[in-house]
């Protein structure tokens, strides 16, 4: 995978410079200061908020953008899965350099699976995942439960498309940082609406069957 | 119940959406004539903006008041109008149309299946509209 470079960082005008200050003339308008952009931020800041209309019409233009070259639901969800991926993996490097000497890697199941409904979530979305719960029907199937899911929140799926969920996104995020953590697995995303939580999403975890003979 | 009736309409004067609030409100006979008044308010509003003495850019129309009804309308940057059919005594429309263009902004604007200038089928939006309308006092 090729991580895309990083937008050069402008340069400060030289006209800021004191020596140069008595020659400004104030009618020429000169160009405004730079701000500090995402990259000069320190990566260790533990709160990294971003606009959510920002993100809303992002990823509508994504959503809209997959639509386009899919022909099925299933095609556009694993589109969405795929976006998530890239995120994945940069999300849990990240995650795990914020928690600075506190970092640990898993290498057991439940604490792996507990690392990302807590801190994955809280990193993601500012707070951890509403439940979780372990599949009854078959082994190494884990099911994460979030209530009010923030990519969904404005999005209305039309009729003809109800089995459709734009959580896939989230799914492939988690899917990856699994992956990157070296438990392999498939995770897919389905709605779940209830009354009181008509948006709710359950993330389906199925792990491969090289995760269960290792632990 | 301060709200009546909500009508959205398209920059070109095309109904995309209408709900009514009120209860036991009557209907029109044809569900055409509701587009035939959206349009003819919009030909009308059109009209207000030139009809102005002064030499400066004119709003248009922004409320009718009837003996029964108040009607306040919303006109975007974008050329997006919102008409709120109120009753007399409701304060503060300005703050109820502005709300509702915030609504808009968020669950249909923002949703992606959604198409420019054809009729809002959102139910998020219906939802969260629903939820704000039966917080207006």
């Amino acid at each position: 995978m090729s991580v895309a470079p990083r937008p050069a960082v402008p340069a400060k005008p030289s006209s800021s410079t004191p020596n140069f200050a008595h020659e400004r003339n104030d009618s020429v308008s000169t160009p405004p200061p730079p701000q500090q952009t995402v990259y000069d931020r320190s990566l260790a800041r533990k709160r990294g908020e971003v606009s959510l209309s920002a993100f809303a019409y992002i990823f509508s233009e994504a959503v809209q953008y997959c639509h386009s070259r899919s022909k099925d639901v299933s095609e556009l969800e694993h589109r969405l899965n795929l976006l998530g991926r890239h995120i994945g993996v940069r999300v849990l490097e990240l995650t795990v350099l914020r928690e600075g000497k506190n970092a640990k890697r898993e290498t057991r199941l439940m604490p792996m699976l507990q690392f990302v409904h807590t801190h994955i979530w809280r990193t993601l979305f500012n707070r951890p995942a509403d439940s979780m719960q372990v599949s009854t029907e078959e082994q190494l199937q884990y099911m994460i439960i979030d209530h009010r899911p923030l990519v969904t929140e404005y999005i209305s799926v039309p009729r003809d498309m109800s089995q459709l969920n734009c959580a896939a996104l989230v799914a492939g995020i988690v899917q990856s940082v699994f992956s990157a953590a070296q438990f392999p697995c498939k995770v897919t995303a389905h709605s779940m609406g209830t009354d009181e939580f008509p948006d709710r999403t359950v993330y389906v975890v199925k792990f491969e069957d090289s995760v269960l003979k290792r632990v | 119940m301060g709200v009546l009736s909500i009508f959205i309409l398209s920059k070109a004067g095309g109904l995309i959406y209408h709900k009514d609030f009120g209860f036991g409100l009557k209907k029109l006979n044809n569900s055409n004539d509701y587009l035939v008044i959206a349009g003819t308010f919009h030909s009308v509003h059109a009209l207000t903006t030139r009809v102005n003495p002064l030499n400066t850019h004119s709003s248009g129309l922004l409320t009718m008041e009837m003996e029964t009804c108040t009607l306040h309308c919303l006109q975007t940057l974008t050329g997006l109008k919102f008409v709120v059919v109120t009753d007399n005594n409701q304060s503060n429309v300005s703050v109820v149309s502005s709300t509702i263009y915030e609504i808009y902004s968020d669950y249909v604007m923002k949703n992606p299946f959604y198409t420019l200038d054809m009729p809002i089928r959102c139910h998020k939006f219906d939802r969260a509209l629903n939820q704000y309308i039966s917080t207006v006092e």
